[in-house]
This record gives C-alpha cells, sequence and structure tokens, in this order.
C-alpha cells in the first residue's frame, strides 16, 4: 500500500520538476513583460539533448544534464536575440502567438530529426530501484529529483538575493526604466537571464525525460501546465514559482492516485479560484 | 426664432449622418458574399471543405467581435462553440430534429452561459483573463471527456438525427444543403453582427476598449458591456458550433478543446481583428493551407503554419484584411 506520505513525495518530486521548467519564464516575463510560450519547447529539445548524448556518444547520464543546460541555453540566446527581442513592449496577445508559432516549428523540427514516436530512456542502475530513506521505500530517482530541485531553489533564491547579478537582475525586474536611466545595460542582464532560464527549462526537459517521456507533442501537453505555475505562483517571483509548483505537482499526482475519475479538474478548479481571487497571483505584488 | 422650436423631422443629425454612412455596402463586401454563394455553383467544388470554412469563420467571427470590438482576449472560445454543438447533438438526439429551431436553441443555451461568464470575468484583465478563460475550458473539456456515460466520451455522440431543412431539403452526402444551409446561417448571423458593431452600442464597445477610463467619466458603464457582448460572441460561437454538428451529424469532445482555442485565435489574427471579415478571410486562408499542407506532408504541416504565425505577426501585425485595406486606400490616393 502507498502511504499518504509516498504521494506527496511523488507530488514534490513533479512539482520540481515544473518548478525547474517554468522558473525562467516567470522571471523573464517578470522583467520584460514577454509571454515565452517556447520555453515548453526548450524542455523538450533538453529532453532530446540528453537522450542523444547519451544514447549517440555514450557520454553518463550525470555529464549530460550539463549538456543539456549549455546546449539549450545557447539556442534560447540565439533564438531571443534573432526573433525575441524585436517583440519587447507588444502586447501579450501578439508575443502568444508569436511564441506558440515557434512551438508547433519546434515539434515539426523535433519530427524530423528524431522521429515522432516515444523515446525510451531509462537512467543508470544507481538511480533506478527503490531506497529506504527514514523508514520509508522512495524511489532513488525521485529523491534525486527533489535533491536536485531543491539545491536549485536554494541557489536561485540564494544568487538573486546575494549576487551583484542577482541585484542587476532585481533592478531590472522592479523597474527596468528606472534601471535603464542608472547606467544598467537591461538589454544584456535579460539576454543572460532569457538564457539561464531557457536552459533551466533544457535541464527540467532533461531530468523529465525518464519520468514523463519525451516525444515532439511534449510542448503541447505541458504549456497549460507552466502557464498555470508561472500565473498561479506570481510572476517574476521565484518563491511564488516554487510554491505554485509543488503546489500543483502535488495535486495532480493525489488527484490521479486517490481519485482518477477527477482528470484535470481539480486543478484547472483550483487555478480559476486563484486568479479570481489573486490576479496577480499567489506571491505576486500588487499594483 | 420660431424655426429653432420646430421639431426638424427631415434633416438627420449629425450622429444619425454617421451612423447612416458606416452602415452602407461597399462594393467589396458585396463581392464577397456572392462569391461564396457562386462557389456553390462550381462544378466538383469540395463543397464539406467549404462548409467548415463558413462555420469557422462565423467561430472566428464571434471571437472577434470579444477581441477585436472590446479587446477582451480568450484562450477559451472553444467552450462556447463545444456547448453549441452538444446542444445541437442532444437535440437531435432526444427527437427535436428540427434544424433551425435547433440552431437557435444551442445559440441560446451558449449565449447564456457566455453571459454567466462575462459577469465572472468582468474583474479581471491581462494573463489572469487569459487564465481563468482557458481554465474554464479546460474545465468543460474535462467533465465532457470523463462524463463518457453521457456525452460518449471520446467516440463522441452517435445517432444524432437531423430532418430537412424547411421540410424541404435534405443533408445529402456531397454537401450541397450542409454548405447553403451554413452561408445563409452564417450571412444571417454576420448580418446581425453588423448591425450591432455599426450600432451605438458597437461604438460603446470600440470605446471601452480603447479608453475605459475615459468612457466611465462620460458616464457610459462598461462592466455591463462586458457580460453583454460576451453573451453575443459566445451566442454566435454557439451556433458555429451547432451548424458544424447539424451538418456532420457527429460531435466529439475536440469541439471544445484547447487546441480550437488556439486555432480560430490564430485564425482571426491571420485575418485581421476588428473587422468582422478578418474571421473569414483566416478561415479561408488557414483551412486551404491546412489541407494543402497536411496533402503534402502530413507530419510537417504544422511547420509552416507556425512559419505563418510567426510572419504574419512579424510583418502584418494588424492582420490580412486591415493591411489589405491600407495599400487599396493607398493606391487610391495617388
Amino acid at each position: 500500500m502507498i502511504s499518504f506520505l509516498t504521494v506527496l513525495f511523488n507530488g514534490i518530486a513533479y512539482g520540481m520538476l515544473l518548478f525547474i521548467m517554468s522558473v525562467g519564464l516567470s522571471v523573464t516575463m517578470g522583467m520584460m513583460n514577454f509571454v515565452n510560450l517556447a520555453q515548453a519547447s526548450f524542455s523538450m529539445l533538453g529532453g532530446y539533448v540528453m537522450v542523444a548524448v547519451t544514447q549517440t556518444f555514450g557520454i553518463p547520464f550525470l555529464l549530460s544534464l550539463p549538456i543539456a543546460f549549455v546546449a539549450v541555453g545557447i539556442v534560447s540566446l540565439v533564438i531571443e536575440r534573432l526573433v525575441f527581442r524585436h517583440f519587447y513592449g507588444t502586447d501579450d496577445l501578439t508575443q502568444v502567438l508569436l511564441t506558440i508559432g515557434v512551438v508547433f516549428m519546434s515539434i515539426a523540427i523535433v519530427t524530423y530529426f528524431w522521429g515522432g514516436t516515444y523515446r525510451q530512456f531509462s537512467v543508470p542502475p544507481w538511480l533506478s530501484g527503490q531506497q529506504e530513506v527514514l523508514g520509508f521505500t522512495l524511489e532513488r530517482y525521485r529523491v534525486f529529483l527533489v535533491v536536485v530541485g531543491g539545491a536549485l531553489a536554494i541557489a536561485l533564491v540564494f544568487g538573486l538575493e546575494r549576487t551583484r547579478f542577482g541585484a542587476i537582475a532585481r533592478a531590472c525586474v522592479d523597474n527596468g526604466r528606472v534601471a535603464r536611466a542608472c547606467g544598467l545595460n537591461t538589454d544584456l542582464v535579460f539576454a543572460i537571464t532569457f538564457a539561464i532560464g531557457g536552459g533551466l527549462a533544457g535541464l527540467a526537459g532533461a531530468l523529465s525525460a525518464n519520468l514523463l517521456g519525451i516525444d515532439p507533442n511534449f510542448p503541447l501537453r505541458y504549456l497549460v501546465y507552466l502557464l498555470i505555475v508561472v500565473s498561479v505562483g506570481g510572476i517574476g517571483t521565484i518563491s511564488g514559482t516554487l510554491i505554485a509548483g509543488l503546489m500543483l505537482g502535488v495535486a495532480d499526482v493525489a488527484v490521479k492516485y486517490y481519485a482518477p475519475q477527477l482528470g484535470g479538474f481539480v486543478i484547472y478548479v483550483i487555478t480559476v479560484a486563484v486568479m479570481l481571487w489573486r490576479p496577480r497571483g499567489l506571491m505576486g505584488r500588487s499594483a | 426664432m420660431s424655426s429653432l422650436s420646430e421639431p426638424s423631422v427631415q434633416a438627420p443629425t449629425p450622429g444619425q449622418r454617421y451612423f447612416a454612412s458606416v452602415a452602407r455596402w461597399g462594393p467589396g463586401e458585396i463581392i464577397f458574399w456572392a462569391a461564396l454563394l457562386a462557389v456553390f455553383f462550381i462544378p466538383g467544388a469540395n463543397l464539406p471543405l467549404y462548409g467548415q470554412i463558413l462555420i469557422w469563420g462565423l467561430f472566428a467571427m464571434s471571437l472577434d467581435l470579444l477581441l477585436g470590438y472590446r479587446g477582451i482576449p480568450s484562450l477559451g472560445h472553444a467552450a462556447f462553440f463545444g456547448i453549441g454543438a452538444y446542444m445541437a447533438g442532444y437535440l437531435g438526439k432526444f427527437g427535436w430534429t428540427e434544424p433551425i429551431s435547433g440552431l437557435l436553441l444551442a445559440s441560446l443555451a451558449a449565449g447564456l452561459v457566455g453571459w454567466l461568464t462575462g459577469r465572472v470575468i468582468h474583474r479581471v484583465s491581462g494573463i489572469a483573463l487569459l487564465m481563468v478563460t482557458l481554465g474554464l475550458n479546460l474545465i468543460l473539456y474535462d467533465i465532457v471527456h470523463r462524463q463518457s456515460d453521457f456525452t460518449g466520451g471520446d467516440d463522441g455522440l452517435q445517432g444524432i438525427i437531423i430532418a430537412p431543412v424547411l421540410g424541404l431539403f435534405r443533408f445529402d452526402i456531397y454537401g450541397r444543403t450542409a454548405y447553403l444551409y451554413a452561408l445563409a446561417s452564417a450571412f444571417a448571423l454576420f448580418l446581425v453582427a453588423r448591425a450591432l458593431v455599426k450600432s451605438p452600442f458597437g461604438l460603446a464597445l470600440l470605446g471601452a476598449r480603447e479608453n475605459p477610463r475615459r468612457m466611465i467619466t462620460l458616464g457610459t458603464p462598461i462592466d455591463r458591456d462586458v457580460s453583454t457582448v460576451f453573451a453575443i460572441a459566445a451566442a454566435m460561437a454557439g451556433a458555429a458550433g451547432a451548424l458544424l454538428t447539424q451538418t456532420t451529424q457527429f460531435v466529439s469532445p475536440a469541439t471544445l478543446s484547447f487546441q480550437r482555442s488556439a486555432d480560430v485565435l490564430v485564425i482571426l489574427i491571420i485575418g485581421g481583428t476588428g473587422r468582422l471579415y478578418g474571421g473569414f478571410v483566416g478561415a479561408i486562408l488557414f483551412l486551404l493551407l491546412r489541407e494543402w499542407l497536411a496533402e503534402l506532408s502530413p507530419v510537417y504541416w504544422y511547420f509552416w503554419i507556425g512559419l505563418l504565425l510567426i510572419i504574419v505577426v512579424a510583418f502584418f501585425r494588424r492582420g490580412i484584411v486591415p493591411s489589405a485595406e491600407t495599400l487599396v486606400q493607398r493606391l487610391r490616393g495617388q
């Protein structure tokens, strides 16, 4: 029998994935008001890069994660410089349609190179199987996810709160115009943040390949989840994205386990309720 | 100064002159609808496809009322399309087979839900608005998808019977009746929408879109507009959904999927907002292109749709119809 705590734990592991996937989107939306649905495509790309380097070149799984991070970070930077930066300052809907166009194209491109079927991927033996932790039998891979996600969350909060770049980035989120007037190169700051956010999405995709599966329709399946996490948590907030990611992860796993006939219903109802109650999200600052 | 006190019955006020001038039919409009009728007489025309185009065009026009004229974006417009589609389906399944009254009832049901939605969402804007409309759409889809005992689930509703239109014209397998029925319904609803946007109410919608604060200071209630225009847009989307059910005698959860909400938005943006014709022009381009690309390469047509989307928002940010209008005006001006 699976105990309540195991369900909770699996939900947290899933929530960590959602958090890593969407944190970049949240920060870039807060900074430049840019709605980037292609974040979901970056995740998919990360998954494919990981599968490609481990299966084709025999690179170990742990080493493939930073490779996925860097590769997707570079791709997202290129797309940002070539296409997206011309659309800062346009309305939400234009950005939604532009980036969904990128999502459509990414689906076709990935199908062209890697085929339309599911990619099978199995994690190395030391990560598979189960592990006894404090009297609970947990899957090793989920323990690994929670550890990585937790470390990343701490690193991000620390980086944003305690480093010079973090202070600059926060200044750009709070008031881009004043930051620019103070002599900060907001364009550069945004490009770097965008690349890091894209890279994190790629990392999340690589981490999720084992759990969620990787196929060309991945972006369409998780797009809605990303939007929910970002908007419920509050745009531009790391803590809000973490809370919303964990909430959504736990709710989704709990519903699937205890009341599978409800499907996505509970999550959508929570989303609508939160957005009506707090249109700026749980941790969003009021205007 | 007795002339001042005399009622001036004959001379129209500037306001009346304005509304009379905007309501005049241009040659382009007449050619457009005549061409749609002429399509019917082309031998060997793919009428089922053109019927689909009309239905999508009507659906996109209903979103235009909301987005183009009132400035409310919705990521969940397929919810109303689906409500109309299922309502028409249940009516046909349980014995109410007369199509025109069925269409009106389905439209009414969608309109009622739209009015309620308008009451809920008139407070929120921006991302929250997008998320609420999207969320409501997903909730509805989930319910229909899961309650398969009642809705047939993924298999859709079976056994829908639709009587001949006016008791005379049976729905045939070549889609001849279906095309004319869809064309007549789309045209009738277009006339309603046209009268609406060219009325003082339509002008108030534009005002609320452009500058809500100023409309409030002018003494125009703009909150009530939201639920009214939401109800009208939803009713028209519901009519489009009912048309789809009646002409195909089938309805599935795909009618209210998020995919459909996204597609209708894409169609409207490609065609251009705030013109009523944008939705129809977008639907013609989108469906013909999809048909052609899917034949060319069934796997990769998404690539070209994505590219088209990027090109449209990059270079014709206002869509095809407004861009073409500007071009015509420039040519005339010289």
